[in-house]
């Protein structure tokens, strides 16, 4: 074979390659579209009128998670099912994100974290590499760790609009969910770095605690509110 | 354990206060709680995770000093003090089987897993192979090595545990191990190829061979018309390359026309020093090594 035909059969490759790659990111800009939408919805329980509208935001939200599914499901018709991390740059952002919305989600209804199948099932994906589309176990702590910092912005909003209670859960939750990753031995890499910004979080409730308790707001929760 | 922390828990929803963050680190461990007990389970997939990558850019790392070491053999070819390129080429064979065998065990480590999530560990070490291969084929055949020459020698037998253990591989290489370059890591080899040809060439006109050099200025200059051809289509790095490329070309280019224009007039023992005097200031990038 030739020098100029060998060049020409990769040129071929490279050309299919980047038609691929123009595809998917039509897609993701799609989903990308939508993961804002929902984090608008969402957005709305950080002022002091959203509180009590905190289900039906959530409703609203797992609505919108119907698009979100439809769109994977799109995506995954991209590209090939064992190729996933040869692409997988150009969704992994994004994914991440909505990671964090459905963990937001999950919390606002049930206060709890949510787990990686929870995720997969929502995003209407897979937990395991083998079986197709899947959740890359990073990816869903990089969401998680998203969370986090949400939730430090929720517990300083729920003090001003007079739910003393939500802080000190929050504070509960995160100190757990920063035990756990103390478990992980992180490389030097994104996650580790994101993760380096947990303890701000951590810190941050902390004081709203801290500021709560030392006025004895906390003692009796429930009696609080109308002060 | 667990029931004193439950306990410190619950004492501490009561009477929250700020925590030193030693304290916070067993105060809060519930180590039965669901969220530790699944992050257990990350720490072990990620432990595996990284240990894999570890292991693999160990492997990348061998293949790439022992590809160096055989570039450098070959480069001995064209020196007078070797008498028979033959058996610098069998000694290459062997120096190559030897990688081959380190990418075996790539291969073993990547059965069943998705190429790409690794790629980056040994993809500096396939590329230094495919540079070592390509320029082995270069001095034999005086062609190019096609990147499905290079994958058909990187199909191996597998002992006898394979059957078993892998059914999403190809149902027809259940006893064989196959690993495959990809073509962007193939591009890159040859890239770099080019600069072991421009050494080669300043290397044999140093040696007083006058064929060699104008063999791979016609050689380059395919090489270059196809990356050229390719331009910027490719990922980022090929367009470094490339670069560097136009570099070594311009260098041989420039030896072919010195040798056309004052070949005849110098004798062939003098050869050696003309170039000797050209070749150092062109040396110093060892980039494209």
């Amino acid at each position: 074979m030739s020098v100029t035909e060998m060049f020409s059969n990769i040129q071929v490759f490279l050309c299919a390659d980047q038609d691929i790659r123009e595809d998917i990111r039509k897609v993701v800009q799609g989903l990308e579209q939508t993961a804002r939408e929902i984090l608008t919805v969402l957005q709305s329980v950080h002022q002091p009128s959203g509180f009590k509208e905190i289900p039906s935001k959530c409703f609203r939200a797992r609505e919108l998670f119907c698009l979100v599914r439809s769109q994977i499901g799109d995506l995954k018709t991209k590209f090939p099912v064992e190729q996933y991390y040869r692409f997988h740059e150009h969704w992994r952002f994004v994914l991440q994100r909505v990671t964090f919305l459905a963990a937001f989600v999950v919390y606002l209804e049930s206060e709890t974290l949510v787990t990686r199948e929870e995720v997969a099932e929502i995003l209407g994906i897979e937990v395991e590499r083998e079986k197709g589309f899947h959740l890359d176990v990073e990816d869903y702590l990089a969401g998680v760790l998203i969370m986090a910092s949400e939730l430090s912005r929720l517990a300083v909003n729920s003090v001003t609009a007079g739910d003393y209670s939500r802080p000190l859960r929050i504070s509960n939750f995160i100190n757990e969910l920063d035990s756990g990753f103390r478990l992980l031995n992180l490389k030097n890499d994104p996650l580790r770095k994101r993760y380096d910004g947990l303890k701000y979080d951590v810190k941050k409730i902390e004081e709203v605690v801290y500021d709560l308790s030392i006025r004895g707001l906390t003692k009796v929760p429930e009696a609080d509110k109308d002060k | 354990m667990s029931t004193k922390d439950g306990g410190s828990r619950k004492r501490k929803q009561d009477f929250p206060q700020v925590q030193k963050p030693e304290d916070r680190q067993d105060s809060d461990v519930n180590s039965s709680s669901p969220v530790i007990t699944a992050f257990k389970t990350f720490q072990l997939e990620l432990d595996t995770r990284h240990d894999k990558y570890e292991r693999l850019v160990k492997l990348s790392r061998d293949i790439t000093i022992e590809s160096k070491r055989t570039i450098f053999l070959l480069h001995r070819v064209t020196s007078p003090s070797v008498p028979s390129a033959e058996e610098v080429l069998a000694e290459s064979d062997a120096k190559l089987d030897g990688v081959r065998q380190k990418i075996k065990q790539i291969a073993e480590e990547l059965q069943g897993e998705d190429l790409y999530q690794f790629h980056k560990a040994f993809t500096p070490g396939i590329q230094e192979y495919v540079e070592a291969v390509s320029f082995q084929h270069f001095i034999k055949h005086r062609t190019l090595i096609s990147l499905e020459d290079v994958n058909t020698r990187l199909v191996f037998l597998q002992e006898d545990k394979s059957e078993a253990k892998d059914p999403s591989a190809e149902p027809q290489e259940r006893e064989v191990l196959a690993f495959q370059v990809t073509p962007i890591d193939y591009l890159l080899g040859v890239a770099d190829l080019t600069g072991e040809l421009m050494r080669m060439c300043i290397g044999s006109v140093g040696n007083g061979d006058i064929d060699t050099p104008f063999q791979l200025s016609q050689f380059l200059q395919q090489i270059h018309d196809g990356f050229s051809y390719i331009g910027n289509t490719g990922p980022y790095e090929v367009s470094k390359k490339l670069h560097t490329l136009r570099q070594s070309l311009a260098k041989v280019e420039d030896a072919c026309y010195t040798l056309r224009v004052r070949g005849s007039e110098i004798p062939k023992h003098m050869l050696a020093d003309v170039f000797a005097g050209r070749a150092m200031p062109m040396d110093p990038d060892e980039g494209v090594a």
